[in-house]
């Protein structure tokens, strides 16, 4: 790509996030610039909260592939968002090592106290409750994960005042 | 080689190849759905899975190489038992709906099934479903039915180069989707319909119509373009149901366009014609055979003694079969014209004396694959000639594609380099190429070409022209490659100065040493050539006492009668309008054709319904000078007669001599009689042309589904995307990389 060209994604991402991309794909070679697809959907999904069809579109363009390609990475990753998600994204680990210690639980809580399932989102947009696999914190299981910041050897009441003092 | 062994059978291999492949040559059947021949491995599917000895777990077969003295074994228990346990997953979710599933029949997963699947699941749990999607009028979805093979994906990313389908989501949630509801709309996208293993993708326009064991088979062949790809016809109770691809690796591998498959829709439209009617004092009335034809022999006689012969002309449709054009031209001869032409889109004729017998490619149509460098003049291939288009896709793979032309095409491969012209530069464009050869290699290839190409003049025509990075950089592309081509298309064809356009291809062809030849229009453009159905040659090339006029001096100056075999000028000439009026200013116009609308109800007099290619028998001959023959498969409609029993028939009303023909395979005996007793005998010396103009005009070009009354007159083919000129691809980016499988 000449950088006389300007692509959509220009218009959509702001100056500091565009040169995080560029410098991905400064990392391989131009005819598999696709390669970063990855990082760069995170960038764009850091930048807009969730990816919407517009955004894909965008980035397919960025790096010359089919639209097609960028959909399938977005669905197929579990850290890609297609829905507009709240302002606390709460990412629970309910693999075993949890589970055995009690992630159920803290996931009961949330539908009890917050009327929340996996993958839905409060009413008043503040919480979204995702289900993830495995997350390297088993030695403080169960955990669970707000936005970046990872809260271990969590039990329920815990987790009530956690998500009370973020409210 | 390698030697290897398969179920106890001794085996010699290319050392490299995979199981699945050496079993498939030696014909030991091993079950699959995700392996395809022309595709990539994938492996996804798991149902190829054998016993390698030493192997301590089951090994795909389909992705799986060979080594010396590999052991292995694909009917031990322990395969049965990893091939039957992956049925059983492969089954958990496909619905049990064979009854009403068009697949059913000749499903490959039915037949696996059959064969490797349990009689009872032991799946109690709710199968999943999946959404349906809408791709189109062509392809009818069933998306619960897939089993997540890929071929599709991997077909539109490999082999068509626009990849609308792909796998969305993951695990128990993947569904093959295009994500956005949103066609699929490449110029081959049934072949996926094929490619299918099971019933997720199926015709649309033949849904529901036949079981697979109720319907006969016919061989056929395509007549949309100069490929002549192989066709086989499926027919029930006398009425096509649909055409799938007839395998044949030199001419369409085991693909179809688009319109080759659903083109046979046309067949029974309401504007196709079942009497002969016979125009009175205005009014048309149904008539029948004889009447028909007396009245048409009656009026062409009349005009010949009172106007002279030079007054009535012929036209075919490039469509048409050899015989038609052989018995048309030779009706027209006998009545002592030579006005007989099909090139309905050609504006130039001042090169036609120097024209070989027949339009060709060069080289074979698979080699278009093994080229290193091709350069393409005002060819747009994907709508041109879809398949040959695939061809050259695979090149792109390791040789360069560059471009010159006046249009902006969309290309499923990347250009190297891409010179978009205008009319007054085109050939100054190509001078440019010519003249860095001729200064750069002026001797290499000389001793190549002294013999067909005389340079006389060269230096001075090219010594104004300026040679840029461009046409430095093509000359090169052309110089280094060991197998490189100059291929013409539609564009340098239709082009009003297509001939000069032709000498400097054939110029840089000679310099580069490189092989030269062009794709021409419609189906049976070749055997037009060779049938003698051009004013300036008779059949095979024989001279003419005189030569006739060509299709551009006909429509414009006009004749007093016409004969149409099959066309109709007002939408297919590149001069439409002139070709309308000049048909409505006739005294006398029969056109013989198999659809009619007002247009050729208004100039036309006597009409007379033809059978189509798929209802008589004949041949096509394709750009390698292929000669393919087929027979009718189905019946003709109401009164419906092939053309070539009526132009017999004609012959013999008009007291023609040689016209006792009684089957289409005796006119090809005589044709390819007339061909062997004069041989190739026209071998045309390069003519240095005397200066480039520069008042170039290039009509535009014409959609890839309005071609021909048949394609114009297919339902399904119409509602497409591509039918209304909406274009898919994005332009590719020129790129100096060559092309990635798996990389779109």
């Amino acid at each position: 790509m000449t950088n006389s060209e300007t692509t959509k994604l220009q218009e959509l991402l702001s100056a500091e996030a565009l040169e995080q991309a560029a410098n991905w794909v400064s990392k391989y070679p131009e005819e598999r610039k696709r390669a970063a697809i990855i990082p760069i959907l995170t960038i764009v999904q850091e930048e807009h909260g969730y990816l919407t069809q517009e955004l894909m579109d965008a980035v397919a363009e960025y790096l010359s592939c089919p639209k097609i390609a960028a959909y399938e990475v977005a669905t197929f990753y579990s850290m890609f968002r297609l829905k507009e998600a709240g302002k606390y994204v709460v990412s629970l680990c309910t693999n075993v090592s949890c589970m055995l210690a009690g992630s159920e639980d803290i996931k009961k809580w949330f539908k009890d106290e917050l009327g929340i399932g996996p993958g839905e989102t409060t009413e008043d947009g503040i919480f979204t409750l995702k289900e993830v696999e495995c997350m390297a914190a088993c030695g403080g299981a169960p955990m669970l994960e707000v936005n970046k910041q990872f809260h271990e050897n969590l039990t329920v009441d815990k987790v009530a005042n956690l998500i009370h003092e973020l409210k | 080689m390698v030697s290897i062994e398969i179920d106890g059978k001794k085996i010699e291999a290319e050392q490299g190849s995979m199981i699945i492949e050496v079993a498939d040559a030696h014909g030991i059947t091993i079950p699959r759905f995700c392996y395809h021949k022309k595709l990539s491995i994938a492996a996804n599917c798991r149902m190829c899975l054998v016993e390698v000895d030493g192997g301590r777990k089951p090994l795909p077969a389909c992705a799986t190489p060979i080594s010396d003295g590999m052991v292995i074994n694909t009917q031990s228990d322990f395969a049965q038992d990893s091939q039957k346990s992956v049925m059983e997953f492969l089954l958990i979710n496909h619905p049990l709906d064979c009854p009403i599933c068009d697949q059913g029949g000749e499903c490959e997963l039915q037949d696996v099934a059959l064969e490797y699947g349990n009689d009872v699941s032991r799946f109690s749990e709710k199968k999943r479903a999946v959404v349906d999607e809408d791709l189109g009028p062509l392809i009818e979805t069933e998306m619960t039915r897939c089993i997540h093979c890929t071929r599709c994906v991997r077909f539109g990313r490999e082999i068509a180069g626009i990849r609308e389908l792909g796998a969305v989501g993951r695990g128990e949630h993947m569904e093959i989707s295009t994500f956005i509801e949103q066609s699929v709309d490449s110029e081959v996208s049934g072949n996926i319909i094929d490619l299918c293993p099971v019933g997720a993708l199926t015709a649309k326009p033949s849904r529901y119509q036949a079981r697979a064991w109720e319907m006969t088979q016919h061989d056929s062949v395509s007549p949309h373009d100069c490929i002549g790809a192989n066709i086989h016809v499926h027919t029930l109770r006398d009425r096509v149901i649909r055409v799938v691809p007839k395998d044949n690796e030199a001419v369409n591998e085991v693909w179809l366009a688009d319109r080759d498959r659903y083109s046979y829709e046309a067949i029974d439209k309401s504007e196709r014609l079942l009497t002969p009617m016979i125009k009175h004092n205005g009014e048309w009335k149904e008539t029948d055979w004889e009447s028909a034809l007396e009245r048409t022999a009656s009026k062409l006689n009349m005009m010949v003694q009172t106007d002279g012969a030079n007054q009535i002309a012929a036209i075919a449709h490039p469509s048409s079969t050899t015989e038609e054009m052989y018995l048309l031209q030779k009706v027209m001869r006998g009545l002592g014209s030579n006005n007989i032409d099909h090139r309905l889109r050609i504006t130039d004729f001042s090169c036609q004396q120097f024209e070989p017998l027949h339009p060709e490619l060069g080289i074979e149509l698979s080699e278009l694959e093994n080229l290193d460098a091709a350069l393409l003049i005002g060819a747009n291939l994907r709508k041109e000639q879809p398949l040959a288009s695939l061809r050259l896709r695979k090149a792109t793979r390791f040789g360069r594609v560059a471009s010159v032309g006046l249009y902006p095409v969309y290309h499923n491969f990347s250009l190297s380099h891409e010179i978009l012209a205008d009319a007054e530069t085109w050939l100054i464009q190509l001078a440019g190429i010519t003249k860095y050869l001729y200064q750069h290699q002026p001797d290499k290839n000389k001793e190549q070409w002294a013999d067909t190409m005389d340079i006389e003049g060269l230096e001075e025509l090219l010594a104004p022209i300026n040679v840029s990075q461009e046409h430095r950089e093509i000359g090169e592309m052309l110089l280094q490659g060991e197998h490189s081509s100059i291929i013409l298309g539609a564009t340098a064809l239709e082009f009003s100065y297509a001939g000069q356009i032709r000498l400097m291809a054939k110029a840089i062809a000679n310099l580069s040493g490189s092989t030269y030849g062009f794709l021409p229009h419609g189906g049976n453009s070749v055997g037009a050539y060779l049938a003698g159905a051009i004013p300036h040659r008779g059949p095979a090339g024989a001279d003419v006492e005189q030569d006739g006029q060509h299709i551009k001096d006909i429509f414009e100056q006009g004749k007093k009668g016409f004969v149409l075999l099959k066309t109709e000028p007002g939408k297919e000439s590149v001069i439409g309008e002139a070709a309308k009026q000049s048909l409505h200013n006739a005294d006398f116009v029969v056109s013989l054709t198999c659809h009619a609308d007002d247009e050729a109800f208004e100039y036309a007099d006597v009409i007379l319904p033809i059978a189509s290619f798929l209802e008589s028998s004949g041949s096509y001959v394709n750009v390698n000078g292929l000669w393919q023959e087929f027979s009718a498969s189905i019946n003709a409609p109401g009164e419906a007669k092939p053309a070539w029993k009526v132009l017999r028939v004609l012959g013999n009303l008009l007291n023609l001599k040689n016209f006792e023909y009684v089957s289409a395979q005796e006119v090809r005996k005589e044709v390819k009689g007339r061909l062997s007793a004069v041989g190739d005998r026209i071998k045309p010396k390069w003519q240095c042309p005397e200066r480039l103009p520069r008042d170039g005009f290039s009509p535009r070009p014409v959609n890839m589904y309005q071609i021909d009354g048949w394609l114009r007159r297919a339902p399904s083919l119409q509602q497409t995307a591509l039918a209304k000129g909406q274009e898919i691809l994005k332009r590719p980016r020129l790129s100096p990389f060559h092309n990635i499988v798996g990389g779109v």
